[in-house]
């Protein structure tokens, strides 16, 4: 019997259509749009001005205090701009616009494909490293990892959880790392391991990448403290309390993070970040992005490098907006966490995990009809929550009995939507519901 | 039978009389003085409890302004000054007087000026839309148009014009109650003075963009050029952010930036037509 956890999920169609195309290189831009809010918190400050020449590799935007991290250049050129430009939402962020030319990289990077396996790091070179190389989240939430792992002395921390679940339809990327950079992603939690003194290491992958599975356990006979832990098909098994709650048994307390529990997660492609940015000197430029989607004639998994335009993807796919007579819809992300992309000239971020193409019946909503009170949402909520009754609060604007009813647990996954009978759009009032209660909670 | 039926009677009286005159006591010791003017200053309010005063409602109001030494800053804006002269002349303080106010939307963009590029077929909620991204039209800080505003009016004072899918406030039933300013997630709506016979100038727009990226969006979205802040002889006009703004207790409504403005981004309200040697200046 494989793990799993205990409440709710969802069991959507997979749609891995790409999970047998190997990582290839994507065509480098003409140019690229690198925005500088690339993480949860405050945006970096451009550090460059119009007319500099950048390598690849290089410095363009320095973190600023508190929750931040750097940028660096992807690509090597001429800074075209430091104009503000419209993220995949339409609205402006800051952002650096370099044209490419040729493709020179930093020296001091290494850019060989040899493993280095002996770890010769400490703790506080570790910490300098990931901070400076801009390493976040690559899940999709671009949490910057320095944040994550600086956690107090002695608060208990011995437990890493990889997580390489991918329980997001469509989106193979996660699983071609793992199959193609397996050994990276072993030496990159090794290198954890040493930096902040954990005890055990275990990697969670769903048993729908059963060759996954089997190259990390291979590949893991011969590092110690690693184990692989295959795990049952359920969404949203890659959400972080869930996976913890999946391998170790243990629930995170309403309102606690998963250090309070003594452990941390990190996603395998973050990992494989920190192994290139601690072994290779090489800061974050460039990601594995899953471009798919039913109809379109080129899909595969791609390194593309961080600010090339969505509509470049597009058209490399073979994507033709303008023969489409009915609507569409673009996604930056996977079908069921993702956000649709109103702007397609906005980039590729370092949490773009792949760019989707929704078609026909895929890209429309269905008619709201009433709800019957069914308790379809609270059987599915993964945080034991009441969806119908928050969606109703939302809707009254009710925060208080909001908070009072746990709406800051939620963890925005979309299983009450993608349930419900009567197609309510639930998580939409939620979301916005939600953010209202943190900002009114957080004053109290 | 009869003994039982007696007897339960006359308990039930003797608690009934003791717990009588346990409450009374209780009642007198206990007495929450209230000043009767509340109640009376409540009923002189228009009782629509919409919260545009500041005060949770209307008893809120009434207790505040009994209980204050001077009127200033407690205003009822649906009641308005004959309202508030009322209440003064009552409780014998001087209501401070304040112009009417109404509510203008910051925003022309109508679907001719300002095309759409994407379709937006989710919730039909200004706060929702405006959660998931920036607008069905390349202009991100542009009204959304699906009514939140409207929904917010007790009145009945902001409708949504189904042509342009933008609001349009009617100046007969608006009371200045500012709900709809809380309820706009883009921050477009205003309280600005009903000016003189109702006339008013303001910049129906909300664009911070530089002026290339608006012009390109929407045809008559401020560009923030500045020719208005130049004309102005009453130095009421500021740029900031790209965004012209009018202060309306500056503005003296001498039209000079209507006629100004290249993009036609500046309203002009009730005013009479020009005559034609204004015309002629304008295109020259």
């Amino acid at each position: 019997m494989l793990k799993s956890f205990t409440i709710g999920g969802i069991h959507p169609s997979e749609n891995k259509l790409t999970a047998d195309k190997a990582i290839e290189n994507f065509p480098l831009p003409t140019k690229v749009v690198i925005q500088l809010n690339q993480n949860i918190g405050a945006p970096a400050q451009a550090v460059v001005k119009r007319g500099d020449k950048v390598l690849v590799g290089q410095l363009i935007g320095q973190s600023s205090n508190g929750l931040s991290c750097n940028i660096h250049s992807s690509v090597s050129g001429t800074v075209s701009s430091t104009d503000p430009v419209f993220d995949k939402g339409g609205r402006p962020v800051p952002a650096v616009t370099i044209t490419v030319e040729g493709d020179q990289w930093d020296p001091s990077i290494d850019v060989s494909d040899t493993i280095i396996r002996n770890i010769n790091i400490d703790s506080q070179e570790f910490f300098k490293r990931i901070s400076e190389k801009g390493i976040v989240g690559m899940g999709g939430a671009m949490f910057p990892t320095f944040n994550k792992l600086s956690f107090p002395k002695g608060s208990g921390v011995d437990t890493l959880i990889v997580n390489g679940v991918e329980c997001e339809p469509y989106l193979t990327a996660d699983h071609r790392v793992m199959l193609e950079h397996g050994e990276e992603i072993l030496i990159g939690t090794k290198l954890m391991q040493k930096a902040i003194g954990l005890k055990k290491i275990f990697i969670g992958i769903e048993e729908n990448k059963p060759d996954a599975i089997e190259h990390l356990t291979e590949l893991a006979k011969s590092y110690s403290d690693i184990e692989i832990v295959p795990l049952k098909l359920k969404y949203p098994q890659g959400g972080e309390k869930q996976l913890i709650e999946s391998i170790t048994g243990k629930q995170v307390p309403s309102g606690k993070l998963p250090s309070d529990i003594g452990v941390i997660v990190q996603n395998v492609s973050t990992v494989f970040a920190i192994y290139q940015a601690i072994q290779k000197n090489r800061p974050l430029i460039d990601r594995v992005v899953t471009i798919t989607g039913k109809r379109l004639p080129h899909t595969g998994n791609f390194l593309v490098r961080l600010g090339t335009p969505i509509i470049d993807i597009l058209n490399f796919a073979g994507f033709d907006a303008n023969s489409q007579t009915a609507p569409y819809k673009v996604v930056s992300g996977g079908p069921m966490m993702g956000a649709a992309i109103s702007n397609v000239e906005s980039a590729v971020l370092k949490g773009t995990s792949g760019v989707l193409v929704l078609e026909d019946n895929d890209a429309i909503r269905h008619k709201e009809l009433e709800c019957i009170k069914c308790g379809k949402c609270i059987a599915a909520c993964p945080m034991g929550l009441e969806p119908y009754l928050l969606f109703r609060l939302c809707e009254l604007k009710r925060y208080d009995d909001l908070i009072a009813n746990h709406i800051i647990d939620c963890i925005e996954c979309g299983c009450c939507t993608f349930t419900c009978p009567a197609a309510l759009p639930l998580l939409d009032q939620i979301r916005v519901g939600r953010a209202l209660a943190r900002k009114i909670a957080s004053k109290k | 039978m009869t003994d039982i039926l007696i007897y339960t009677i006359l308990t039930l009286v003797v608690l009934g009389v003791v717990a009588a005159i346990v409450l009374y006591f209780v009642a007198q010791k206990f007495k929450v003085e209230e000043d009767p003017r509340i109640d009376i200053v409540e009923g002189m309010l228009p009782g629509a409890n919409c919260g545009g005063c500041g005060y949770p409602g209307c008893r809120g109001l009434s207790e505040a302004l009994v209980k204050s030494d001077s009127m200033d800053g407690l205003r009822c804006p649906v009641g308005g000054d004959s309202t508030m002269q009322k209440i003064g002349d009552f409780l014998e303080k001087t209501p401070a007087k304040s112009e009417p106010m109404i509510a203008v939307v910051r925003c022309a963009g109508n679907c001719s000026v300002r095309p759409k590029t994407t379709l937006y077929l989710g919730v039909q909620s200004c706060a929702v839309e405006n959660a998931i991204f920036g607008g069905e039209s390349g202009c991100s800080f542009g009204c959304l148009g699906k009514g939140d505003c409207a929904n917010a009016c007790s009145f009945g004072a902001i409708k949504i014009n189904p042509e342009t899918e933008l609001p349009e406030v009617n100046p007969e039933l608006c009371t200045a109650c500012g709900a709809c300013v809380k309820a706009c997630p883009k921050n477009i709506i205003e309280i600005r003075k009903r000016g003189p016979k109702d006339r008013r100038v303001y910049v129906a727009c909300s664009n911070k963009d530089k002026g290339a990226i608006t012009r390109k969006v929407c045809s008559v979205g401020c560009i923030g050029c500045g020719k208005c802040v130049k004309t102005c002889p009453f130095e009421a006009i500021t740029l900031t952010n790209n965004l012209a703004y009018i202060d309306h207790n500056k503005c003296r409504l001498c039209r000079k930036c209507v006629a100004e403005c290249p993009v036609g981004a500046i309203q002009e309200i009730n005013f009479p037509e020009r005559k034609p040697a204004e015309t002629t200046a304008q295109i020259n």
